[in-house]
């Protein structure tokens, strides 16, 4: 990445340049390093909008870029929190019963042990038996792995076969929405292994750092998901600055013409699909931590809809409209829901906000694709004046002269 | 001189309808051909199949010194292979420049990992600049393509075509839309590529056809009805029955 990269891209350098001040910003308001003006559970939220804004990039990449409008990433998203999720209360709940064993005098054997931390976990689902999809759930290393490997993998195989089959547009759509809600009516089911609609929880207490507090690791996690997104921002920044970006645009706009100039259209698809699942699994590790519970719900298919939404409303096309979708939208959506505004009185009925969010949403939604389709970011266009050519509706013409279809034909 | 391209006995159906039947067709490495033929005579049909875009039913496509079959080959793999294809109506990346839609086709590694990696060189500039010349664009570099009029992109296709070095060269209906001058530019650019490479051209206009002065095939209702010279087909009565008799 070298200096003219940044000169010929002036607005990487300034998202980055905003992330550090923010997150600088942010750390000197935390309780743990700052003066405290910002909760805890504030700088968690914070931190999750940063995992979210990296989650929204992906999106960008393969729906704003590539025009594929997928409509099951936060399937992976949740994958990597659950996979992360299992480690983290696999080792937090071996901590608690080594300690409670330590109690009878004879240290544990690890029968015991294992023993101990399955009935602790799966108590709640009235087993007591670790399933096998638990069996690395010990290992951090290998569970990081795991968290990438499995929704990559999935991606790969579920990517391969839509796009082989040339599956395009709406179908693409209704196909990954079908995808995330299987996995999650399989999650529900006790069997699962993962502990049904309990999901996982405790998932942001840290093994091994029982005594710090949650002030130090939620500045952590906000640091680690500030870092993710800047890296995961210059790295896409890069990637579609060149000729890639070129060639997927030319996907979005016209992918018969691209096969004939000799690009295999179909990887192209299957290599951004499983790329943006990895992001999306990487955003899924830092969120869950910061989230503290995981369960089924998280892969409801209006999950990934919401994503779609920000990405829609930020601005597809641009890396900093995604990122301005995702953190307005998410962190107005957190301001309504959380119930602390006060409701309306309209005669008989109230008009609560918790409830009618979604409207406002949804119409916030519809008015930008009508209205705005370059969404927030138009704004930033108009003000570097990239403007479409005005032709009033009308396709370029021939040039003055030129003999028309009709009279060739003569 | 052998083929290098042999069509063979091929047939496709649409729903009951032959678009082609047992259509066979050759060119040389280095030949210009003309495929004349009435509306709805299988001309677009044809491409689509040599350019892998339809399937045949039967017969056999062979191409390159190797005689390697195109059939069951992807359209990407077959446009790698040396065969481009211009379509009927100017197909550019209208929300590109002309520069990033020629470094678009320029010949180089298509893998997405190998195009992660790629920048262009200052061969390639020098290339993309030599070819915007070429089709008179050179000062519209920069400009985005869907700026351009119908004939400009006309000739970005064109350029695009060139920058591709196909072997193999499918031109269809390249004179829709151009001034008669543009035509004629359009013409001696044809022959000249064809002394390098096999060019096909599918055109409706006699005058343009005339002035190409090569070897015509006449199609109809998806066979070959006639090949020879202009002046042959033009004489031959089945031709002037079924097309030039129309007017
Ligand atoms: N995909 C298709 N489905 C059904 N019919 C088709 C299809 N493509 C072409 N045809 C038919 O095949 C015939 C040949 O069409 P085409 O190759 O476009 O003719 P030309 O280019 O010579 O005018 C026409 O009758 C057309 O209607
Ligand atoms: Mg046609």
């Amino acid at each position: 990445m070298s200096r003219s990269f940044f000169a010929k891209h002036p607005s990487v350098l300034i998202f980055i340049a905003v992330l550090a001040i923010f997150t600088i910003m942010v750390t000197l308001a935390s309780d743990a390093y700052g003066f405290g003006w910002l909760s805890t559970s504030y700088i968690k939220t914070l931190g999750k909008t940063l995992s979210l804004c990296l989650v929204a990039l992906a999106m960008d990449l393969i729906w704003g870029y590539a025009g594929i409008l997928t409509l099951g990433h936060m399937a992976f998203f949740a994958l990597g929190g659950y996979l992360i999720g299992m480690w983290l209360m696999y080792a937090r709940t071996e901590e608690i019963v080594v300690q409670a064993l330590a109690h009878g005098g004879l240290p544990a054997t690890p029968e015991e042990i294992s023993q101990g931390i399955a009935s602790q976990i799966f108590g709640v689902v009235g087993t007591s038996d670790l399933p096998a999809i638990w069996s690395f759930a010990y290992s951090l290393p290998l569970q990081l792995a795991l968290a990438l490997a499995v929704p990559g993998l999935l991606a790969l195989v579920f990517g391969w076969l839509a796009f082989r089959s040339r599956v395009t547009g709406v179908y693409l759509s209704i196909l990954t929405q079908a995808m995330t809600l299987a996995l999650a009516l399989y999650l529900y089911q006790n069997d699962s292994g993962l502990r049904g609609n309990n999901g996982l929880s405790g998932l942001q207490n840290l093994p091994g750092l029982t005594e710090t507090s949650q002030d130090l690791v939620s500045i952590w996690f906000f640091w680690a998901s500030a870092l993710a997104l800047g890296l995961g921002y210059l790295t896409l920044a890069w990637a579609v600055s060149g000729k890639f970006g070129s060639v997927i645009r030319a996907i979005r706009d016209d992918e018969a013409r691209v096969r004939f100039l000799g690009y295999p259209v179909e990887l192209y698809k299957l290599f951004l699909f499983t790329l943006t699942a990895l992001i999306a699994a990487l955003a899924g590790v830092l969120y869950y931590p910061q989230a503290g519970i995981i369960n089924p719900a998280e892969l409801a298919p209006i999950a990934s809809i919401y994503l779609a939404v920000w990405v829609a409303i930020g601005g597809r096309g641009r890396l900093y409209g995604a990122v301005i979708g995702a953190a307005f939208v998410s962190l107005l959506s957190s301001v309504f829901t959380s119930g602390r505004l006060p409701n309306i009185p309209l005669g008989p009925v109230w008009l609560s906000w918790v409830d009618w969010w979604l409207v406002l949403l949804g119409a916030a939604f519809v008015a930008v694709t009508l209205f705005a389709p370059k969404g927030i970011s138009g704004v930033f266009d108009r003000y570097q004046r990239i403007a479409p050519p005005d032709r009033k509706g009308a396709p370029l013409g021939p040039a003055d002269g030129s003999l028309q279809k009709q009279e060739a034909q003569a | 001189m052998s083929a290098l391209l042999e069509v063979s006995g091929i047939s496709v159906s649409f729903d009951g309808f032959r678009a082609i039947n047992n259509l066979s067709f050759s060119i040389g490495p280095a030949e210009l051909r003309a495929i004349i033929g009435p509306n709805g005579a299988g001309k677009t049909t044809f491409m689509d199949i040599v350019t892998g875009k339809t399937r045949p039913d039967q017969g056999t496509i062979t191409f390159g010194e190797r005689a390697v079959s195109l059939l069951g080959m992807s359209e990407a793999r077959i446009a790698r292979e040396g065969i481009g294809r211009k379509f009927q109506r100017p197909t550019v990346f209208e929300d590109q420049s002309v520069q990033d839609n020629l470094l678009l086709a320029l010949k180089a590694a298509r893998s997405p990992w190998c195009v992660l990696i790629w920048k262009p060189k200052a061969s390639d500039l020098a290339r993309v600049q030599v070819l915007a010349h070429e089709v008179g664009l050179a000062d519209q570099l920069q400009r985005k393509s869907g700026e351009l009029s119908h004939g400009q992109k006309q000739w970005l296709e064109i350029a695009m075509l060139l920058a591709q070095e196909p072997r193999l060269l499918l031109v269809d209906e390249p004179a829709a839309g151009m001034t008669p001058s543009e035509r004629e530019q359009t013409t001696s650019l044809l022959v000249s590529l064809a002394k390098t490479r096999a060019v096909v051209v599918v055109e409706h206009d006699m005058d343009f056809v005339r002035r190409l002065n090569c070897r015509v095939t006449v199609l109809h209702e998806g066979a070959v009805l006639a090949e020879g010279s202009l002046d042959h087909v033009t004489r031959d009565q089945q031709v002037i029955s079924v097309y030039l008799g129309r007017g």
